[in-house]
């Protein structure tokens, strides 16, 4: 259980290479429920790495990651892919929606992955496409909408388990600022409205405004400003 | 901002009086920085020094007399001309935050420290008015925006010179 003021999440002494290349250098960081922390940096710091560290996709070489008090690091392939399922929810760039599928399946998707019936998933699905105001989309694929419509469905997909984590990973890139604007208003508003922590990974200042806190991934190591001051 | 100019074109739409004036403008552009009554009085007295507004009648009731004003002709043609001058762009050339990074690389001092305790104080201006634009009508918004955007540039040359603070150091020692 996690009480106010620990950590829902968190890591430390994270290092991770592939190949030659050192990704990770002894990051560390840490997320309470209802926060939404932004990691910033720039191309190549690591901030993605870190990201799908902490979401448990992929294993630091060593470091530790708890995350409701469970170790991370040391769990199997199937306990990481069943909290993914069950308490994280993800946010890309673009891609992550399954093309054969109309929004609406798409939304409901992850609920019939975890056993829930196609009835009961889908007015969760529709619920949460109209708290992001494209329940008119519903029966339109993902290729028949635009970009900025298509990340609110993702948005939607990420929220609909009522995960404790929202890992998002430049929610915005592909999108103008406008519509980037909109996203991250949504995402943030749900998720504070859920009390859901948002990792939310970004290059761009305007959208980690939206944040109550950053740190900033710089060479493979973080910089917590709180620690700096 | 060009406070004369601003007036004269509220002046445009039809004749009114000093204080309303200053009401539309708060409203308008002065969420901010509201006009001091005095500013709207001497720059009303300067245009019409100028001949860019006349006097349209003068109202007495209980209290004191009340001027209303209207603009000219000279006075549209002027807003007409402002209106169509590009502003300068601002190049920011004498930079702050440059000279501090730079003084704290010749002193030995962690530049990289002077960075980022920046970006977080421009990230902390950024969250309110992020706030204040969603909480906002489209004028807040617009008006957010447009320090945000600014504010967000800083930021990407923080950003840029935290990356190259090696380079500078031997550029600058």
């Amino acid at each position: 259980m996690t009480t106010p003021g620990t950590p829902l999440l968190a890591g430390s002494g994270l290092h991770k290479s592939f190949g030659p290349t050192r990704a990770l250098d002894g990051a560390a960081l840490s997320v309470s429920a209802g926060e939404v922390l932004a990691i910033m940096g720039s191309s190549g710091s690591g901030k993605s790495t870190l990201l799908h560290c902490l979401a448990g996709i992929v294993r630091p070489d060593s470091g530790t990651i708890t995350y409701r008090g469970a170790d991370l690091v040391g769990m199997d392939d199937k306990g990481r892919s069943a909290l993914r399922r069950t308490e994280f929810g993800f946010v890309f760039q673009f891609g992550q929606l399954v093309p054969e599928l109309s929004c609406l399946e798409n939304v409901a998707l992850p609920l019939r992955l975890t056993g829930s019936k196609r009835k009961q998933a889908e007015a969760k699905a529709t619920e949460w496409l109209a708290r992001l105001e494209v329940d008119g989309l519903a029966k339109r694929r993902p290729g028949d909408v635009s970009g900025g419509q298509a990340q609110r469905v993702a948005v939607a997909r990420a929220l609909v388990t009522g995960p404790k984590v929202v890992f998002a990973d430049e929610p915005t890139g592909a999108l103008d600022s406008l519509n980037g604007e909109k996203v991250m208003q949504m995402l943030t508003e749900a998720a504070r409205e859920t009390h859901a922590a948002v990792v939310l990974v970004t290059h761009e200042p305007r959208v980690a405004a939206y944040s109550d806190r950053e740190i900033v991934v710089r060479d493979g190591q973080t910089v917590d400003r709180e620690l700096v001051a | 901002m060009s406070v004369s100019h601003t007036l004269l074109a509220l002046l445009e739409p039809g004749p009114r009086h000093g204080y309303d004036l200053k009401r539309a403008y708060d409203e308008q552009f002065g969420q901010d920085r509201p006009l001091a009554y005095g500013q709207v009085y001497s720059t009303l007295s300067r245009l019409l020094r100028n001949g860019m507004v006349e006097v349209a009648g003068i109202e007495s009731g209980e209290g004191p007399e009340r001027k209303r004003y209207t603009i000219t002709d000279a006075g549209v043609t002027d807003v007409e001309t402002w209106l169509r001058t590009p502003e300068n762009p601002q190049p920011y050339l004498q930079n702050t935050l440059y000279t501090k990074v730079v003084l704290a690389l010749l002193s030995g001092r962690s530049a990289s420290e002077v960075l980022d305790v920046q970006r977080g104080e421009h990230l902390k201006v950024m969250r309110s008015l992020t706030k204040r634009k969603n909480g906002g009508e489209l004028a807040d918004q617009l008006i957010c925006d447009h320090a945000l955007f600014h504010l967000e540039a800083d930021l990407r040359w923080l950003e840029l010179t935290a990356a190259r603070l090696g380079e500078l150091e031997k550029a600058v020692r």
